[in-house]
């Protein structure tokens, strides 16, 4: 069986694997695709709401339980339930992986805010700070490496789950894996994971540099 | 509701397994993540490489890990065990970090008391930190058993049977209600489990009634 990672180093280091429509390069590049388009709808989404939720302290127990009972939902139930109502197309995978990355980013953007010290708080405010002045001049910025963290999970999880997504016919990286398993071809299937696993370890350094430069400024 | 009454059976099978799938992983990453999450707090710097390589382990994508390790451990492709062992390292890099923050929020004059009555390390371990650990760490189980639950479903892809078997079998027929039932199911399974850790927390941890949960 170990051969199967020798024969996987074949597959990578075989020239044709890096061209064309399949070839590595243009899957990477779909996966980012999907990836970026989901965490940037899921941004849209839940930072405004999390920022709200933690600057306000309103419908706090509602965002925990909300948080949680996402988690509980299963991502491949729900994406080849989407696909059966809408179809094949980019809205399914993107909606479902939209709800996989909203916990982290509404965690993140609610606890962020939310363990700002009050005293600065009302310090800002003393100044004469507007209540909009507060967030985005002294809550933002000091929650700033918090939020990052939601990031930092949603993308994670976004860029691991993406895969599941070429099950439903979509493509990216995924592809190599859900086609390898159908046909077999497991060096194939393995050279995509390893693919993958690089790309996630590679966000998440990039992600940790990030948060510790956030956090000293 | 036809289509449930009629594979109540076959959902009951799924259900035990999965079942057994989320609860082994659970409970070994518990066993194996506990010891490793007291000692990395008492030795600051190899304890902070431990921690960080459960971070880095927990980054990597389940569907591709449970490709990979067949050809690492030489199990078969379909064997359940992959699934067990995949779930069990993400077990174990959750909750070695909230062990860690588990004991190290342990107040330092309790665990001087203990050491000044006469207990040994490890009686100290198990009588005084480990139960005073126990609502954080709670707080962890609870956590890690969700996701798994949820995380099992992925094993349908590669073949191994359980609740995810509805969706793969669900999508493949175009039945949307297969789909629905395995969902609503996977979501049960989870808030069960989740109300078993609470009821063991109440009868093993009456003290932490009130207590701050972490996490």
């Amino acid at each position: 069986m170990s051969n199967v990672f020798a024969e996987a180093a074949d597959w990578l280091t075989d020239g044709t694997h890096w061209q064309g429509a399949d070839g590595v390069p243009a899957r990477l590049g779909e996966h980012l695709g999907y990836s970026a388009l989901t965490v940037v709808i899921a941004a849209a989404v839940a930072l405004p709401l999390g920022l709200w939720i933690g600057h306000t302290g309103r419908l706090r127990g509602l965002a925990i339980g909300l948080t949680g009972a996402l988690r509980s939902l299963p991502t491949l139930g729900l994406l080849t339930l989407v696909v059966l109502w809408m179809g094949i197309g980019l809205t399914p995978p993107v909606l479902a992986l939209v709800v996989l990355a909203v916990p982290p980013l509404l965690a993140g953007a609610y606890a962020g805010v939310e363990s700002v010290d009050p005293r600065t708080v009302d310090a800002a405010r003393g100044l004469g700070f507007t209540e909009w002045q507060v967030l985005t001049r002294v809550e933002v910025p000091l929650a700033l490496p918090l939020i990052l963290g939601g990031f930092r999970s949603a993308v994670l999880q976004v860029v691991s789950t993406a895969t599941v997504a070429a099950y439903i016919g979509l493509g990216g990286l995924g592809r190599y894996l859900i086609d390898g398993i159908a046909v077999r071809d497991y060096p194939q299937t393995l050279a995509g994971s390893l693919v993958v696993v690089v790309l996630a370890l590679a966000l998440d350094g990039a992600f940790a540099v990030a948060q510790r430069s956030a956090a000293r400024a | 509701m036809t289509w449930f009454l009629e594979n109540a059976d076959r959902i009951g099978d799924l259900t035990v397994r999965h079942l057994w799938l989320s609860v082994l992983p659970v409970a070994l990453g518990f066993l194996i993540a506990v010891p490793i999450g007291w000692w990395a707090q008492r030795h600051a710097r190899l304890g902070a490489v431990v921690l960080g390589t459960g971070s880095i382990l927990y980054t990597v994508p389940s569907l591709p890990l449970l490709v990979i390790l067949p050809g690492v451990l030489g199990t078969s492709f379909l064997d359940p065990a992959n699934v067990v062992v995949v779930l069990t390292l993400y077990a174990v890099a959750l909750l070695v970090r909230t062990a860690a923050d588990a004991f190290a929020q342990v107040p330092r004059d309790v665990v001087d008391a203990a050491d000044a009555t006469g207990h040994s390390a490890v009686q100290r371990a198990l009588r005084v930190e480990l139960p005073l650990a126990g609502p954080v760490l709670l707080a962890g189980v609870r956590v890690v058993s969700v996701s798994t639950v949820s995380l099992v479903t992925i094993g349908a892809l590669i073949g191994v049977a359980n609740l995810g078997s509805l969706f793969t079998e669900g999508y493949q027929r175009g039945f949307t209600t297969e789909i629905v039932i395995g969902l609503g199911t996977v979501v049960l399974l989870a808030l069960a489990l989740d109300a078993v850790w609470v009821l063991l927390g109440r009868l093993l941890l009456p003290w932490a009634r009130g207590a701050r949960a972490g996490g």
